[in-house]
């Protein structure tokens, strides 16, 4: 066997060409890269009414739905075809996942994020982490464009201020809530018809009622989403700020000193304390939302706080004749600050145009079409809840769940709250989850409670390395 | 001559480039950027991360809940390895020699033991996540739950497997045991078949019992195997997430009662959105693996009994 010269190259040839990916695989594992901005305006397209944003034609458009309970069919059998009647040359791709994170991180990280996302679901990307980091596209153009439908009318006039309140991060509106989340306290309005129950009005009509439905053996009274004890504390903010008022609900998410261990929420930790030590469904520590919204429409269970897109969720469980019904938060005392009918309510589906994407001209515009009264009117219906745009619903069939929660929010007017921590800092939001699981179970009691989440709170306030906001 | 040996050079190295490259852009470099991701405040989405030198481990010391991880890694280092053997010996021992003089006259296991070794298998036939999801469902708190269903049953009061703070770690580590328990049976069965028959019945001879047998004969002589059992359940106990990550109430709750070193990386990483501390946390669980590692490799060092 001879071996001549050119044999040896070529094999050092081939262990060359097998080193050189090794070369740029190294280079671009998991460090972070900055690499050449896209070239996101190539030909600037002109703008005009009819085209607020310049918008080119037919530049592709890349849309991530969040797979919840809402489903996609909304974002492809509504919005798409709505955004297509206006440029039909252009590629739209919507594509869906559950896993919003782990899909979408990666394409942050590398520069080439997509240009719409509803940034939803429990594996949700951190608002807080976008926005330090100059993610997400200013969309005030958006909120003063024309609406889709009629040009003069801006797309602020068309959305509830709470959506530009709670959509705006360092003073820029960049993230837009698409449905109006109403929260209270659900039950069947046909099992409290046959047992001639009555949605309370007061805080000892309501522990009446539980005491009246324990009694009667038929069902029992309460119970919450145990495994996620979230469901839980959302009514327990929303009673305190009844109590004394939305400030206090703004000194949280302020981080403000002894802003949990405030007298009125003391008063409602030991209120729902109570719920959980005498009226909970046996077992609801360990069942998540599914079971105890299932064991209610069995009827095993009579009422538990949960928000409107509830109706929906439920829709393949629920009896035909249930007939969902949602009351606000009865009155603690006399002289609550805020009056009956207090609502919390929060816009949520949260779309998201990444300042980096290839086409966020197309993605804001793709917004604009999806607040159109057409768009918003047919999810409204498709998805039996209501959105962020007013008067959508208008002359649309509700479900008998979608109804009452709308009714309620008519009846509340300016009396909501929300608020916002949980976003903002999601370390607080676990400890909040853990500690509310131990209040109601009895692990802790309701001052023990309250001081360990001030001393979170204090704790991240005192953390450099997490970004802080007001409001 | 020379040329011969670097024909044969060559051949192993192409044989090894493959492998050696794979290892160091999927193992050997991700370790090193952690190292580097540590000291940034990087929270994955920026392109270039702010280095803050040693503020993530400085912070890391007054973590709390990290702490608390630790400790559960620390107590499912001892007890994992402890139960699963202790057990897992017992079953070994029943199945292959336990039986004492079977009705053909030599040593076997207890009647139906081939049965018993394929069923003792089968958790570990089963994918970790599906394991957890059944868990789940053995667990539930209520009537169908596998377990509280027939306490309720009774009339007993129905047990918080995994929604009782105080019973939760318990549960993880039962399930942990139950699925590793198969398949150190079948590796000391393995051992047990390699041990000479004449051994268990010169001491029978002798007038051994079972006990006897089994402390005077089967342990000794199984030592390294047991050895080699404790490194590597020791190693799943270091490394433990997926059971509880998707078993548990709230990813290693109720209020962190379950949590370990994997799941808080995981957190902070990725609901967090904090990448540089959750590598300096990783770098932390590092030193700790490779510790462990050391010790357990100085100890395992002792002498071997011929036969």
């Amino acid at each position: 066997m001879t071996d001549t010269p050119q044999n040896i190259t070529r094999r050092q040839l081939l262990r060359g060409a097998a080193l050189v990916p090794v070369a740029g695989a190294l280079a671009a594992c998991a460090t972070p890269a900055s690499k050449a901005p896209a070239s996101s305006s190539a030909a600037p397209v002109a703008t005009s009414a009819a085209n607020p944003f310049g918008v080119a034609a037919d530049k592709p458009l890349e849309v991530w739905i969040f797979d919840g309970g809402f489903g996609t069919a909304y974002a492809k059998d509504i919005h798409q075809p709505l955004f297509k009647t206006k440029y039909p040359q252009a590629q739209i791709k919507i594509e869906s996942t559950k896993e919003i994170t782990k899909v979408l991180q990666p394409r942050f990280a590398g520069g080439n994020p997509p240009d719409v996302i509803d940034n939803s679901g429990a594996n949700a990307m951190d608002f807080g982490a976008l926005a330090q980091d100059g993610q997400l596209h200013d969309l005030t153009p958006l909120l003063d464009a024309p609406s889709w439908d009629d040009p003069n009318v801006k797309v602020r006039d068309l959305l509830d201020p709470a959506v530009i309140e709670i959509g705006t991060y360092d003073g820029t509106f960049s993230v837009l809530g698409y449905v109006n989340y109403i929260f209270g306290i659900w039950y069947s309005q046909k099992a409290f018809r046959d047992n001639g129950w009555q949605p309370p009005k007061t805080w000892d009509e309501f522990l009446k009622l539980c005491d009246t439905i324990k009694k009667s053996g038929k069902m029992a009274p309460f119970t919450y989403a145990g495994k996620f004890p979230q469901y839980l504390y959302e009514p327990l903010l929303t009673l305190a700020a009844k109590i004394g008022g939305p400030e206090v609900l703004v000194n949280i998410d302020n981080l403000e000193d002894g802003a949990w261990t405030s007298e009125p929420m003391k008063q409602s930790a030991a209120a729902w304390a109570e719920i959980g030590a005498k009226y909970l469904m046996e077992g609801t520590a360990g069942l998540d939302h599914v079971q105890t919204q299932t064991a209610q429409n069995k009827y095993k269970v009579a009422m538990l706080p949960s928000g409107s897109w509830l109706e929906n969720e439920q829709k393949t469980t629920t009896p035909a004749d249930f007939e969902y019904g949602m009351f606000p938060l009865p009155d603690f005392t006399g002289s609550d600050k805020m009056p009956y009918g207090t609502l919390h309510t929060s816009p949520g589906e949260n779309f998201i145009v990444p300042a980096k994407g290839a086409n966020p001209q197309g993605g804001m515009e793709y917004l604009r079409a999806m607040l159109s009264k057409k768009a918003a009117g047919d999810f409204s219906e498709l998805v039996r809840t209501v959105s962020v745009v007013k008067g959508a619903g208008e002359g649309r069939q509700l479900s008998p769940g979608a109804a009452s929660a709308s009714k309620a929010v008519t009846a509340a007017g300016a009396n909501t709250v929300t608020y916002r921590w949980q976003t903002w800092y999601a370390q607080l939001k676990d400890e909040a989850i853990a500690a509310t699981g131990e209040l109601m179970t009895g692990g802790l009691t309701p001052d023990k409670y309250l001081e360990r989440l001030q001393k979170k709170a204090d704790e991240i306030k005192g953390d450099s390395s997490i970004k802080k906001f007001k409001r | 001559m020379l040329f011969q040996r670097y024909r044969r050079g060559l051949f192993i190295t192409a044989f090894l480039a493959a492998p050696v490259t794979l290892y160091l852009v999927y193992v050997i470099s991700p370790y090193i950027q952690a190292f580097y991701i540590a000291m940034t405040d990087w929270r994955g989405v920026t392109a270039t991360p702010r280095f803050v030198g040693f503020d993530n481990f400085a912070r890391l010391f007054a973590d709390g809940i990290f702490w608390k991880a630790v400790r559960h890694n620390a107590a499912l280092l001892v007890l994992l390895p402890l139960l699963t053997i202790v057990i897992a010996l017992f079953f070994a021992f029943l199945l292959n020699v336990g039986g004492g003089n079977g009705g053909s006259g030599g040593l076997g296991g207890i009647r139906g033991s081939k049965l018993y070794r394929v069923i003792f298998f089968f958790p570990q036939v089963l994918a970790v996540a599906v394991v957890a999801v059944l868990f789940q469902q053995v667990f539930r708190p209520d009537g169908s739950g596998m377990l509280n269903g027939p306490l309720m049953a009774l009339g007993v009061e129905p047990v918080g497997f995994l929604s009782n703070p105080d019973v939760a770690f318990w549960s993880v580590l039962g399930v942990m045991v139950w699925q590793a328990v198969g398949f150190y049976v079948v590796l000391f069965s393995a051992g047990l078949a390699s041990i000479p028959r004449d051994m268990f019945e010169a001491a029978q001879i002798d007038g051994a019992g079972r006990g006897s047998l089994f402390f005077r004969i089967t342990l000794p002589l199984l030592w390294d195997t047991v050895q080699v059992a404790w490194v590597y359940l020791g190693i799943l106990a270091l490394d433990v997430f997926a059971i509880v990550w998707v078993m548990t109430d709230q990813h290693g709750g109720p209020d962190f009662s379950t949590t370990v070193m994997a799941a808080e990386i995981y957190r902070n990483a990725f609901s967090y959105f904090r990448f540089g501390y959750a590598s300096a946390l990783g770098v932390v669980m590092f030193f700790f693996t490779v510790g462990f590692a050391i010790i357990s490799l100085r100890l395992s060092r002792r002498e071997r009994i011929e036969y």
